[in-house]
């Protein structure tokens, strides 16, 4: 299995288009910095203007941890997109290329070879959302440096500096599990189709018409929304609240390991039976 | 020719969405073989490649390779073969080499570097070992599909359509390469092609199939020779010559060609009766031998 796992590795990132999700986040978040570099403070000052009439701010408020959560939140709607590239390719794509017959008619069991390319996609997931953690959060208190946290989320909140990282590990663990949500969703379309463009728009339409009837805070989706997964992948936000709700947070987890169990079961069982044509 | 059962196919069936792919099937090939699959376009060849190598499932019937049925040793079964499925697809962003290494690896055998460069060089990929696959001309993918398929040294190769889209040159160079592997490396070989040429230079056994069910199975030479064949007999006086076959009664279908040739349908068996025939006849024979008779025999019985 762990050959199985470095070849389907190998595969990944033996290709040129496996970066561009990298490049994407590198350009995107360098773009960001340059603007918080040039007029951050104007931007915090704004959003800031009703408090520094009753309250003194002290401290560097525009700080590394600041454009970290901004960039969360401006790049959260992106990564779905990033991800299901890898996952939405990786089984369609090989039947389209006719590599997947290649490789079936060694003897590879196809719980191996399945499991292990899905191993490979979370991987990339993992790495991708690593990058993000790694550029926005390190890079940005490299450049910026550190401080409190001000953030608006549902209030406005300021955390002190000493409380900020372990939030921000939550968040951004808790973005890994719902990147990998929508990870085993592209993996699941991946094995229902033999080209690798269905399973990218299958599942982004499925993650943007989910998103819209989350946000829609109208009541005849009441029941609706608590059914949709994508209810619970934007959990991440619930670590920079005033409190913490770990109830709803430990459900979100449920949800979502739940939704990626059934989701990879299918995946397993379909691939079994499948007649390989392409 | 040793008489070990490597691929014992037994009352194969496969529909597609109420389609009969392949209707009954059942096949007996031996160690050593060069075992010829024939049939028309849509007879079910490529679906019964599948069904062998268990990348598709058949519907009924039982396949037993190397004495041991697929269904359950689909894994101890692969170990030992090699297979070239329709047009070969390899990792086109990858090397020659890196191809082979890695489906070396999937095969479950330690595959060394020199085993790789030797099968480069029984293919004639040697020199663009290290080329990226999406810069090979087709002949050269189809060469490096053959070298994946035996990379791992497997007793039988499966190949469909191995001559598929090569020139004359490219059909010659695979026809010795595959001959060669049969022969110097004792490879038994299951071929399906549409080329009828290859396989009665190559083969020794065939099963010809149409509409997903079995026409004929049996030794090439043995099926040609008990079967008619068109036969091209140039002679000094053509129509004396029709005269004098015509009234041998096992002669049939006689007609001159445009060269002035004498064509007509006839069992090998007959051919030196004829030429005695037409020489006691006072007629001097300059050439007698069957034409495409593999290829007449494939459109006679499908």
């Amino acid at each position: 299995m762990v050959k199985l796992i470095l070849i389907e590795l190998k595969k990944v990132f033996g290709r040129k288009r496996s970066y561009i999700g990298f490049l994407v986040i590198f350009v995107l978040v360098s773009i960001l910095q340059a603007a918080m570099w040039v007029e951050g403070q104007t931007f915090i000052d704004m959003f800031t203007q009703n408090l520094q009439d009753t309250f003194v701010l002290e401290g560097n408020l525009m700080n590394g941890y600041f454009i970290s959560f901004m960039l969360m939140n401006s790049l959260w709607v992106l990564l779905p997109f990033l991800v299901t590239f890898v996952a939405g390719d990786s089984i369609a794509g090989e039947a389209h290329a006719g590599t997947l017959r290649l490789i079936l008619t060694r003897p590879v069991s196809r719980v191996s070879l399945i499991t292990a390319k899905y191993i490979a996609s979370v991987t990339y997931t993992f790495l991708i959302v690593l990058f993000l953690m790694i550029l926005s959060l390190g890079i940005s208190s490299l450049v910026f440096g550190t401080g409190d946290l001000i953030v608006f989320s549902k209030t406005l909140n300021i955390f002190p500096e000493k409380e900020v990282l372990p939030k921000f590990l939550g968040a951004f663990g808790f973005a890994f599990l719902g990147m990998t949500l929508v990870t085993t969703l592209a993996f699941f379309f991946s094995v229902l189709t033999n080209n690798s463009i269905g399973p990218i728009v299958s599942t982004m339409a499925i993650v943007l018409s989910f998103t819209i009837i989350t946000n829609l805070n109208l009541e005849a989706f009441h029941v609706i929304r608590k059914l949709l997964f994508t209810s619970y992948i934007n959990s991440w936000t619930l670590f920079f609240d005033y409190t913490i709700d770990w109830r709803q947070i430990y459900l979100s987890i449920f949800v979502s390991l739940m939704h990626i169990a059934v989701l990879f079961a299918a995946t397993l069982w379909i691939f079994k039976r499948k007649d390989i044509l392409s | 020719m040793e008489t070990t059962v490597f691929i014992e196919a037994q009352g194969l069936v496969k529909n597609y969405k109420g389609i009969q792919a392949v209707y009954g099937l059942s096949f007996t090939v031996f160690k050593g073989d060069i075992f010829g699959f024939l049939g028309p376009n849509g007879a079910g060849k490529s679906t019964t490649i599948r069904m062998i190598l268990s990348l598709i499932r058949q519907d009924e019937g039982d396949i037993n390779i190397f004495g041991l049925p697929l269904s359950r040793n689909r894994k101890r079964i692969l170990s030992g073969i090699g297979a070239l499925v329709e047009e070969p697809r390899l990792f086109e962003y990858m090397s020659a080499y890196g191809n082979l290494e890695l489906l070396g690896r999937l095969s479950g055998k330690k595959i060394s570097h020199s085993r790789i460069m030797d099968v480069l060089a029984l293919t004639g990929l040697e020199e663009r070992w290290n080329s990226p696959v999406r810069s090979f001309s087709h002949g050269m993918k189809q060469r490096l599909g053959i070298a994946q398929a035996i990379v791992h040294d497997p007793e039988l190769l499966i190949l469909d359509e191995p001559a598929n889209g090569l020139d004359p040159k490219g059909m010659k160079d695979m026809r010795e390469i595959i001959v060669r592997l049969n022969r110097e490396f004792g490879k038994t070989i299951f071929i399906s092609s549409h080329i009828l040429k290859d396989i009665e230079l190559m083969a020794n056994r065939m099963l010809i199939i149409d509409h997903g069910a079995k026409v004929v199975e049996g030794n090439v030479q043995e099926l040609l020779n008990a079967a008619e064949s068109n036969l091209r007999i140039t002679v000094s006086e053509p129509e004396r010559a029709v005269a004098v076959l015509k009234e041998k009664p096992e002669t049939m279908d006689l007609m001159i060609d445009h060269e002035g040739n004498i064509v007509m349908k006839a069992n090998r068996e007959l051919v030196p009766d004829i030429n005695k025939l037409l020489v006691d006849n006072g007629l001097k024979v300059y050439s007698l031998m069957p034409v495409n008779s593999l290829e007449q025999y494939f459109l006679d019985k499908t």
